[in-house]
């Protein structure tokens, strides 16, 4: 990307250039937190945090890292930094620390982390690289809110735990659809939202490897 | 005790499939499964990896990291420290020295498991599967037995699912799908589709 205006950085990745459903960079450990919002919130803070200063501290200190043993700092850096995460999170939200379960902890190994870090960061001043982590932390987290909005309002008829549609064993009218809860419904929303952004965005359609040739005619077939 | 085992392994194979009920590994998952002949040489390698990785970080924790874990050293006040802190920085850092090792070790040993392996290996450090597995084996408290096992299972589901699902992308491409849900979008509906087939394995009780 040549487009290094700090603005040009920070918004590219939300829409343009989105992380999770255009270079599918990790969707790893983000689906399985969607099935409520204020967990994806959560999980969508935390690797605003990570990346950004995970970029931040790999371009502070990009001149001085010997190119062999790169990825092994870089992963040092993130490790730490997401240590630091886990601990705040258990010491000021454990209840949420506990919904999320192992995948804090598994935000070393997400793509998105790693990806800007050696992509960008290794080749951009401090201030920038900030911005570029946070913009791509933010296209990630959209890209939750989204799925998990869809989840939930579906799954259990609330958004932010609150209820919106009125479910049936609250009296309410709104039979919930347990498959939303269920981890395939992620699959099937992140597909359809990919639908809708490359229906958006023609040029994005992948090309079709091999193309179907026309149906013969009718009256040539009898 | 062998149906305990037994138990712990299909349940890890089948219902709480890495790929499928938990997206871990997704990133190579689905980057890696247009071909069944290169899926398969990646599910091998993730079961080669998660079958070591798992138990090993199960002794890294039980004799290093623990509370108390170091009373073995019998130094003074040793049992007092607690370094369960350190845990993801020394389990990526164990991810990533046992596949650099497997990969030295095979290179010199076993050059044909090398040739075939060789671009996933490195490949799998960054595999979340890897170190969701070992991060699933601290918060459930398994034994070293049960890691080993519960570290095979996992690979083996995993290794099943990628290539199961590169078999179906493989008839997929010469079907006629709409222009904005080729490729990617497809790949996530049939997924989807997969895991919920999986989830008709949840019942399974040994």
């Amino acid at each position: 990307m040549s487009a290094a205006t700090p603005k040009g950085v920070l918004l590219t990745p939300l829409f343009k250039n989105n992380p999770i459903a255009l270079q599918i960079l990790g969707i790893c450990s983000a689906l399985a937190v969607t099935s409520s919002m204020s967990v994806s919130l959560v999980m969508a803070l935390a690797v605003i945090a990570v990346t950004a200063f995970s970029n931040l501290f790999v371009s502070l200190i990009r001149n001085h890292i010997p190119s062999a043993i790169r990825i092994i700092v870089q992963m040092t850096i993130i490790a730490s930094l997401v240590i630091v995460v886990d601990q705040v999170l258990k010491a000021y939200a454990y209840e949420m620390s506990k919904q999320l379960s192992v995948f804090v902890g598994l935000i070393i190994t997400n793509c998105i982390v790693m990806g800007r870090a050696e992509g960008f960061a290794m080749q951009n001043g401090p201030a920038l690289s900030f911005l570029d982590g946070i913009g791509n932390g933010l296209g990630y987290g959209l890209i939750l809110m989204v799925v998990s909005f869809f989840r939930e309002l579906l799954g259990s008829g609330s958004v932010f735990g609150f209820s919106v549609l009125a479910p049936v064993q609250d009296g309410g009218w709104y039979v919930p659809n347990g498959l939303m809860l269920l981890p395939p419904s992620a699959f099937f929303v992140i597909g359809l939202i990919i639908w809708v952004l490359r229906s958006v965005n023609p040029e994005q359609v992948e090309e079709n490897q091999f193309q179907m040739k026309e149906n013969s005619q009718p009256k040539e077939a009898v | 005790m062998l149906d305990h085992y037994l138990s712990l392994f299909i349940a890890s194979v089948f219902v709480e499939n890495m790929a499928l009920a938990f997206f871990l590994g997704m990133c190579t998952f689905l980057a890696v499964s247009k071909k069944v002949s290169s899926a398969i040489g990646l599910g091998i390698a993730v079961v080669v990896v998660l079958a070591i990785t798992v138990p090993v970080n199960n002794l890294i924790l039980t004799y290093l990291l623990d509370e108390g874990a170091l009373s073995w050293t019998g130094v003074a006040g040793a049992e007092n420290i607690d370094l369960s802190f350190l845990g993801y920085l020394s389990y990526i850092g164990v991810i990533a020295a046992i596949v650099q090792i497997l990969e030295m070790f095979l290179d010199k040993y076993v050059p044909a498991l090398y040739n075939a392996l060789g671009v996933f290996l490195p490949l799998i450090t960054v595999n979340c599967a890897i170190l969701g597995a070992t991060l699933f084996m601290v918060e459930r408290n398994y034994t070293f037995g049960e890691s080993m096992v519960y570290g095979a299972g996992a690979g083996i589901g995993w290794a099943l699912a990628i290539t199961a699902l590169a078999g179906i992308r493989e008839k997929l491409k010469y079907s006629d799908v709409p222009a904005g849900l080729q490729g990617l979008g497809i790949t996530f509906i049939t997924v989807g589709l997969m895991s919920l087939g999986f989830m008709s394995f949840s019942g399974i009780q040994l």
